[in-house]
């Protein structure tokens, strides 16, 4: 799959964002006045910050308003309007917190189960594409969940609990992945079944419809970067819970979290880089390019 | 309304025949052509004429070989198109409910004013047949030519899809699936028509026939029981066996006289 920079930004910044407002929500910290005022910010700028930057990608943004229709049937439009119902409740919330200096449980918990839902709906948009095997199994939603709770952890400064919660979310990342390298066989999807002409004999893509490329070819056929995909993923890994252990694990000091959350924040851009880069599409094998 | 029908009144589609496309590429012209010039964002091109041309098509042909095991390989050109499938992945996945399944025709539509170009269906289409159009920004598809079927402006052999009514060897054909008695139905029957990828559980309506087995050349083959028979003759006599003994002879020649 194409890895657009739009969407990339989007799922990383905004589920570090809701990650944070979860936390807020459930208490972690239940700061209030000028304290509460900075955690409120930073995790409005991430999440509000990233779902500005998923419009981009959005050839009629002008138009988005009317995606919030379809919450029956799509897991997009369902994000929408979970990801505006978390802002609000949370928006009350902190309201409450930052001017009232009063903690209101009751709504911090319904935005806090809002937020994380948000990055539930996000990774269900993945998830249901049955098309790329990689992502249509269970460890595409447990990845996106656990980092964006470790995440939250981390940046809202829960450190005792950030440390375990960094290492379940690595070890989920790394499931995704060494599922994710078998999923396209194991999907039985293949040239055969594509064309149906299997039974005949082996079939081999002879001449593609156009000399040049097209929209097919260039949003689910990427194959750019693959070659250092495997020192990417190890980079990933290092920097989105490696040295942010290590780091929280030296001593509790604000410049030492600071280096954790940027470390673990390009960490996550790069592992998520990869989630589209290495996607394959079943569309790449009427191009033979799978 | 993006949920799916639960059932539609009629199942329009096609029937492409792989034994008869002859790779022409007739109906890719025809459908581009007509769907420019009429129904919703006319097919953008970009750099049409330029280095590296490249444009938005709603029908491509791809070729494949096949390579049998005991037979010549063989080339199937593999017109492909929107299959309107009945569980259609595209339909669902729309956030805005621009991607809609007809309930009276089963035809799966793309209302372009409410397309915000998210791109959502054209990921979950395991068939490549939806396409964002660079100039337009909506997302494009095989519409089965709604505007020419119904079209009681057009003569009425014209009454069906243009890539249909172009293709010069019969190799598409257009009717409705569900009734047994059309021509679709009972082409599909005859010809053993496939689905393509059915583990994807889209129930394609298009259905394609597969190429017949070819006829070839029997004249040179051998008889199975050859190996059977008594040899007739083991060494070569006349001026062909001499001159096989004369360059084994020669320095240079193979240390096992020649015989492999």
């Amino acid at each position: 799959m194409h890895p657009a920079p739009s969407v990339i930004l989007f799922s990383t910044l905004s589920g570090l964002g809701f990650g944070l407002l979860a936390f807020l929500g459930f208490g972690m910290p239940s700061a209030t006045g000028f304290v509460s005022f900075v955690f409120f910010t930073i995790a409005y700028l991430l999440a509000v910050g990233g779902l500005i930057a998923s419009t981009f990608h959005l050839g009629h943004p002008e138009r988005a308003l009317k995606a919030f229709k379809q919450w029956r049937s799509s897991w997009l439009s369902r994000e929408g309007i979970c990801a505006v119902a978390a802002l609000l409740v949370m928006g009350i919330y902190a309201i409450g917190a930052i001017f009232m200096g009063q903690i209101w449980t009751p709504i911090g918990i319904i935005g806090a189960i809002l937020s994380i839902g948000t990055v539930f709906t996000t990774s269900m948009i993945y998830t249901q594409i049955k098309t790329v095997p990689r992502w249509h199994n269970v460890t595409t939603p447990i990845m996106f969940l656990t980092i964006c709770i470790a995440g939250g952890a981390l940046l809202s400064g829960e450190v005792a609990i950030a440390i375990p919660l960094l290492a379940i979310a690595g070890i989920a990342q790394i499931a995704h992945w060494v599922l994710g390298d078998k999923a396209l066989k194991n999907s039985g999807t293949t040239l055969a079944t594509a064309t149906g002409l299997g039974a005949r004999g082996d079939v081999r893509a002879f001449e593609p419809p156009h000399t040049g490329t097209n929209y097919l070819l260039k949003e689910f056929v990427h194959v750019i970067g693959r070659k250092h995909a495997a020192k990417l993923r190890i980079l990933a890994i290092v920097l989105m819970v490696g040295l942010p252990l290590v780091l929280l694990m030296m001593s509790h000091s604000h410049v030492l979290a600071a280096f954790a959350v940027l470390s673990h924040l390009v960490g996550v851009f790069a592992a998520r880089w990869l989630f589209f880069a290495e996607a394959e599409h079943v569309v790449g094998l009427y191009y033979g390019k799978r | 309304m993006t949920t799916l029908p639960t059932s539609t009144a009629k199942k329009l589609g096609l029937v492409i025949d792989l034994d008869t496309c002859v790779g022409c590429h007739a109906c890719v012209i025809s459908c581009k052509g007509w769907n420019t010039e009429n129904y919703g964002a006319p097919l953008s091109d970009q750099d049409p004429y330029g280095a590296n041309p490249s444009g938005t098509f709603l029908n491509r042909v791809h070729s494949y070989e096949i390579q049998p095991k005991d037979a010549p390989a063989q080339l199937v050109h593999f017109p492909k198109s929107c299959l309107h499938c009945e569980d259609a992945p595209c339909v669902t996945v729309c956030p805005t409910g621009a991607s809609y399944k007809r309930v009276e025709d089963g035809i799966v539509l793309v209302n372009e004013q409410d397309c915000i170009g998210c791109g959502l269906c054209a990921w979950a289409c395991p068939y490549g047949a939806r396409e964002m159009d660079a100039e337009e920004k909506v997302m494009k598809k095989c519409t089965l030519c709604v505007d020419r079927i119904y079209n009681e402006n057009l003569p009425e052999r014209d009454r069906e899809p243009a890539c249909v009514r172009t293709c010069p060897s019969n190799a598409r054909h257009f009717g409705d699936f569900a009734d047994p008695d059309s021509n679709v139905s009972v082409l599909t029957r005859e010809r053993g028509g496939m689905d393509l990828m059915p583990e994807m559980g889209t129930k394609p309506v298009n259905k394609y026939l597969p190429p017949r087995p070819k006829d070839r050349d029997r004249s040179e083959d051998v008889d199975i029981l050859a190996p059977f028979l008594e040899p007739i003759a083991t060494e070569t006599t006349g001026f062909l066996g001499w001159l096989d003994k004369a360059l084994d002879a020669m320095p240079g020649a193979s240390k096992n006289g020649g015989k492999s």
